[in-house]
C-alpha cells in the first residue's frame, strides 16, 4: 500500500469537511448510521481521508477507533486516494478461464500500473474483483460501473481515451 | 434458580445463566483460557477453553466460556480428545504469537502443560509474526472496563491488527491496564507508551504493521 497519508495532514481540508458536515447532518448525527454516512462520503469524496474519519468521529460522538474499525474492515471503503475512474477487472472463475489474467496484464501495461494501484495523475485506479456477476460475458471489466464484455486492445484504448 | 450439573464426575450446583466455565471455576476445576477475563463479556475466539458436554447421551465439544449451564449436563474438562484439541490450537497459533522463537506469558504456560510442539507449523507459516493472537482482551478491556477505546482493531483477515489511537491514548501512561492482559506479552514488551511508535494506527496506515 503506497501513498501513505499522515493522519494530521488532511485535517481541515475544506471541501471534505463541508461534505462531512452535510452528510452527518442529513442523518441527524445518528451514531447508528455510521456505515451509511461513511458510504455516502466514500461516494462523494472517492476516499476516506484520516481527516474525514476524525471529523466523522467527532461529529457523531463515536470513538476514532470504532470509526477506523469499520472503515478499514469493508472493502467498499478506501483509506487511500483513488483515481477519478475506477477500472474493475473480474477475476471470477468463468472470467479466469476465459483469460482474465492476460486481460489484467494487458491493461496493467497499457496504463503502466499494477492492480490495486492508482495512477500518479489520479486518473485511474485499477482493481481486480472476485465476480461482477455476469459470467456469460466473461472476461469482463467495469469502468466507472459500465460493463465491457471481452474487450480487445482496441476497445480498451477507446474506453480509456473516453475516461479523462 | 439453581441448577445441578456434573463437572469431571463432581456434582456441581450453579446459578442458571452462568457459563460452564464459571461453574467449573466455582467448583475448583481449572479450565485454561486465553481470551477470557472475568470483567469482560465472553468473546469465544481462542477456543482453548473447549470442553466436552454430554446431553441425552450425545457428546459434543463446546466453548465453555460461552456455554450456559443446563440441568443435568455432564461436562468433561480433560480427556485425550480435549487435550489434543488444546495442543493443536496452541501449535496452530504459535507461529504468530512467538517472539524470537519463544512463547511468553499465558501461551507458554498452556503450551508446556499440553506438550505443544510450537515449531510444528512454523515452516508452513506465511503470515507475519506479529506476536498477537487477536484475542482482543486489550481492545475489549479498554472499551468495556476503562471506557477509553484507545486501542482497537483495524483491517481484516490476515491484515487485522490491534493498534493504539494516540488521540485517545493520553490516559494510557497512567492506566496501563492492558499491559498484563496480553497472553503473548506483546503490549508490555513492544509498546513505547510515550510515542506509540510501531504500534499505532499511523503505522498501520503506512503499511508497516
Amino acid at each position: 500500500m503506497k501513498a501513505a497519508v499522515s493522519r494530521a495532514q488532511t485535517k481541515g481540508s475544506t471541501r471534505a469537511s463541508r461534505a462531512v458536515k452535510k452528510t452527518v447532518g442529513r442523518y441527524n448525527a445518528d451514531p447508528d448510521m455510521l456505515i451509511q454516512i461513511l458510504l455516502d462520503l466514500q461516494t462523494t469524496l472517492g476516499w476516506l481521508s484520516p481527516g474525514v474519519l476524525a471529523d466523522v468521529s467527532e461529529q457523531l460522538g463515536v470513538p476514532v477507533s470504532r470509526v477506523y474499525h469499520i472503515a478499514s474492515f469493508y472493502k467498499a471503503f478506501s483509506l487511500v486516494p483513488r483515481g477519478r475512474h475506477i477500472i474493475k477487472v473480474c477475476m471470477g472463475t468463468a472470467c479466469q478461464v476465459r483469460g482474465a489474467p492476460q486481460l489484467v496484464n494487458v491493461i496493467a501495461s497499457m496504463l503502466n500500473m499494477k492492480p490495486g494501484e492508482t495512477s500518479e495523475d489520479r486518473r485511474f485506479t485499477l482493481e481486480t474483483v472476485n465476480c461482477l456477476g455476469c459470467c456469460a460475458m466473461g472476461p469482463v471489466i467495469a469502468v466507472d460501473g459500465v460493463y465491457h464484455s471481452k474487450p480487445t486492445t482496441e476497445d480498451l484504448r477507446s474506453i480509456f481515451k473516453g475516461a479523462r | 434458580m439453581t441448577i445441578t450439573l456434573q463437572i469431571d464426575g463432581k456434582e456441581v450446583k450453579a446459578e442458571s445463566g452462568v457459563t460452564v466455565l464459571e461453574a467449573a471455576r466455582q467448583a475448583g476445576v481449572h479450565i485454561p483460557t486465553l481470551c477470557e477475563h472475568d470483567r469482560l463479556m465472553p468473546y469465544g475466539v481462542c477456543r482453548i477453553c473447549c470442553v466436552e458436554v454430554e446431553k441425552k447421551g450425545r457428546k459434543r465439544i463446546v466453548v465453555s466460556c460461552g456455554y450456559p449451564v443446563e440441568n443435568g449436563l455432564v461436562v468433561t474438562t480433560r480427556s485425550p480428545r480435549i487435550d489434543r484439541i488444546r495442543k493443536v490450537l496452541i501449535e496452530l497459533v504459535a507461529p504468530t504469537a512467538m517472539a524470537d522463537g519463544l512463547l511468553a506469558g499465558e501461551m507458554k504456560k498452556i503450551a508446556t502443560e499440553y506438550g505443544a510442539d510450537i515449531h510444528r507449523f512454523e515452516s508452513r507459516f506465511t503470515g507475519k509474526p506479529i506476536r498477537c493472537i487477536l484475542c482482543g482482551k486489550c481492545v475489549r478491556y479498554c472499551d468495556e472496563v476503562v471506557g477509553k477505546q484507545a486501542i482497537g482493531f483495524v483491517g481484516r483477515g490476515v491484515d487485522r491488527r490491534a493498534v493504539f489511537f494516540p488521540e485517545q491514548a493520553r490516559a494510557c501512561l497512567t492506566c496501563e491496564a492492558c499491559f498484563n492482559l496480553c497472553p503473548t506479552g506483546k503490549i508490555a514488551a513492544d509498546t513505547d507508551f510515550v510515542v506509540f511508535d510501531g504500534f499505532s494506527v499511523d503505522d498501520y496506515s503506512s503499511g508497516e504493521l
